[in-house]
């Protein structure tokens, strides 16, 4: 398949997908609305109330908010992750001492955290801030700490023979390593960091696409809901992309899945 | 040994060296017993044996990889108790730098030592060029295949210009074709400046031909050294024309004759490996 005949399906299955939406909330079937406006809006109205939103401006302000709480999330979170890794995979007595308690936390539903994070941290931008680095530190943790676990033995004998000292092995052997495991789950710890970022306002905030979701569910506005979701989705795909573009640049030596040698 | 018996030390002296491993239940292997070796400077010498011998071990011993658990290895006359780096070491398995390209993975030996970056990459430039892989100094590792991986390996090693070369079957991954090629190669960057060379292989015809002492292990465990032939060949040698030499042939026979019970002890301990 190449790629515009794919791109064509791609956009025959949201044409459907609306189409069908939109018949069945307007044009009663067999005497009925298979679905009732009331729970599922229609296209139409949902399209409406994001060009509203767009055009007054509004949606600026929520967008950047969580847009910063994400970001903020992603950064603490990753250098907190590098960090802890490193210690942890060069020193395996304090990993194993901290296993359990790791592993317990890790565990834990953060969605709970949440009301704890507000009740210490307020309702500004810094308890979803928080709430995202517990999502977005342990997936960097895990891997960072595996990327220097998976060091190739033959790899690191080869540049002990080079005459690499501790402090070279840590650049140019673990620190590339690390940051490789890293990078192949970016796209993981930064989607995290939004679902962080989301569930937080969600659950009590000023501002933000969450808080402009949960408004609109607390007057029964499903075309907001709607709205709101599609928004959020749309963000979501563009920090992603971005997310690829980092991503190709700085794994570049790495042989793609589907890469055959030159 | 005393100054008038040779006023050079051995570039790798191996005197009753024992190496014991010791194994996840608690058990102890005995890889290798009582191995004496020496090689002198300039001197080109491979050793062969059966597979699982402990000739890789062995290797491991003389890099400073691994200690003995008794005997003693010295490198010039020096006791080794650390990693041993005058030596450039050439592993069977890839072990060049994935993150980094050709001519980053040959220029970081210098690097490391301290030489500037820009000049540390003049000379990679040469040592690329020199192992035939100048215009692939901007591919990483992936994108290369296992022959030019080991040129840029043995460009990696040779750059350092370190006095002993360890080579631990490093062509054992190529096919045939390749194998005389690197061959040859290695002996051509080899005849520059003749460093010691323990080469460790399976390939008796290879050992032959590119070395000029071929020393036989017995299968383990506890493996011996248990044979030692000069080989007497002119330099300089093409491996592929030197294979019909009549002393070649000879050699070959007289060596593979004991090798063979060796082989095949290897073999039943192994299960056929």
């Amino acid at each position: 398949m190449n790629r515009s005949t794919l791109l064509a399906l791609q956009i025959l299955v949201a044409v459907i997908g609306l189409a069908l939406w939109h018949v069945l909330t307007t044009y009663p079937i067999f005497g009925r609305l298979l679905l009732p406006p009331f729970f599922f809006s229609n296209p139409v109205e949902v399209a409406q109330q994001v060009v509203k939103w767009f055009s007054t401006g509004v949606i600026w302000k929520h967008l950047w908010v969580t847009l910063v709480e994400s970001v903020l999330a992603f950064v603490i979170g990753s250098i907190g992750g590098v960090f802890v890794g490193f210690w942890f995979a060069r020193q395996p007595r304090t990993a194993a001492v901290f296993d359990p308690y790791v592993k317990m936390i890790n565990a834990l539903p953060r969605v709970v955290l949440a009301p704890i994070f507000t009740l210490w941290l307020g309702l500004g931008i810094w308890s979803k801030v928080a709430l995202g680095v517990t999502l977005v530190f342990f997936i960097v943790f895990f891997n960072v700490y595996q990327g220097i676990k998976e060091v190739s033995p033959t790899v690191l004998a080869n540049a002990r023979m080079l005459g690499m000292n501790e402090r070279q092995l840590m650049r140019h052997v673990y620190w590339p390593s690390a940051l490789s495991w890293m990078f192949s789950s970016l796209h993981t710890s930064v989607g995290f960091a939004v679902v962080g970022a989301v569930v937080g306002e969600y659950l009590g905030a000023p501002a933000g696409l969450g808080y402009l979701i949960q408004q609109a569910e607390g007057v029964f506005d499903v075309a907001g809901v709607f709205a709101g979701m599609f928004v959020l989705a749309a963000f979501v795909i563009v920090i992603d992309t971005l997310v690829t573009v980092v991503e190709r640049r700085l794994l570049i030596w790495r042989p793609l899945a589907s890469e055959s040698r030159p | 040994m005393a100054p008038e018996a040779g006023n050079k030390a051995q570039a790798i002296s191996l005197k009753g060296v024992d190496v014991v491993f010791r194994l996840a239940d608690g058990g102890r292997y005995r890889a290798v017993e009582k191995a004496t070796l020496d090689v002198a400077d300039s001197e080109f010498v491979a050793i062969v044996g059966p597979t699982g011998c402990g000739k890789s071990t062995l290797l491991n011993i003389a890099a400073g990889l691994i200690q003995p658990a008794a005997g003693s290895a010295s490198i010039y006359g020096a006791p080794l108790s650390d990693l041993n780096l005058q030596a450039g070491y050439l592993f069977q398995a890839d072990a060049l730098f994935p993150w980094k390209t050709a001519l980053d993975n040959v220029a970081i030996g210098l690097e490391i030592a301290g030489m500037a970056p820009a000049q540390a990459k003049a000379k990679s430039r040469e040592w690329l060029t020199r192992v035939g892989l100048g215009a692939f100094a901007d591919r990483y590792p992936h994108m290369l295949s296992g022959g030019q991986r080991k040129r840029v390996g043995l460009a990696q090693v040779l750059i350092r210009d370190p006095k002993i070369l360890l080579m631990d079957e490093p062509f054992g991954p190529l096919d045939a074709q390749t194998r005389q090629i690197m061959g040859n190669l290695l002996l051509d960057l080899w005849s520059a400046d003749r460093k010691a060379v323990l080469f460790v292989t399976h390939d008796l015809e290879e050992a032959i031909a590119l070395s000029d002492r071929v020393v036989i292990m017995s299968a383990g465990p506890a493996a011996r050294i248990i044979g030692d032939w000069k080989v007497p060949l002119a330099r300089p040698r093409d491996i592929a024309e030197i294979k019909l030499d009549r002393s070649f042939v000879e050699l070959h026979h007289e060596i593979w004759s004991k090798l063979k019970d060796e082989v095949m002890k290897g073999y039943a301990q192994t299960g056929g490996g």
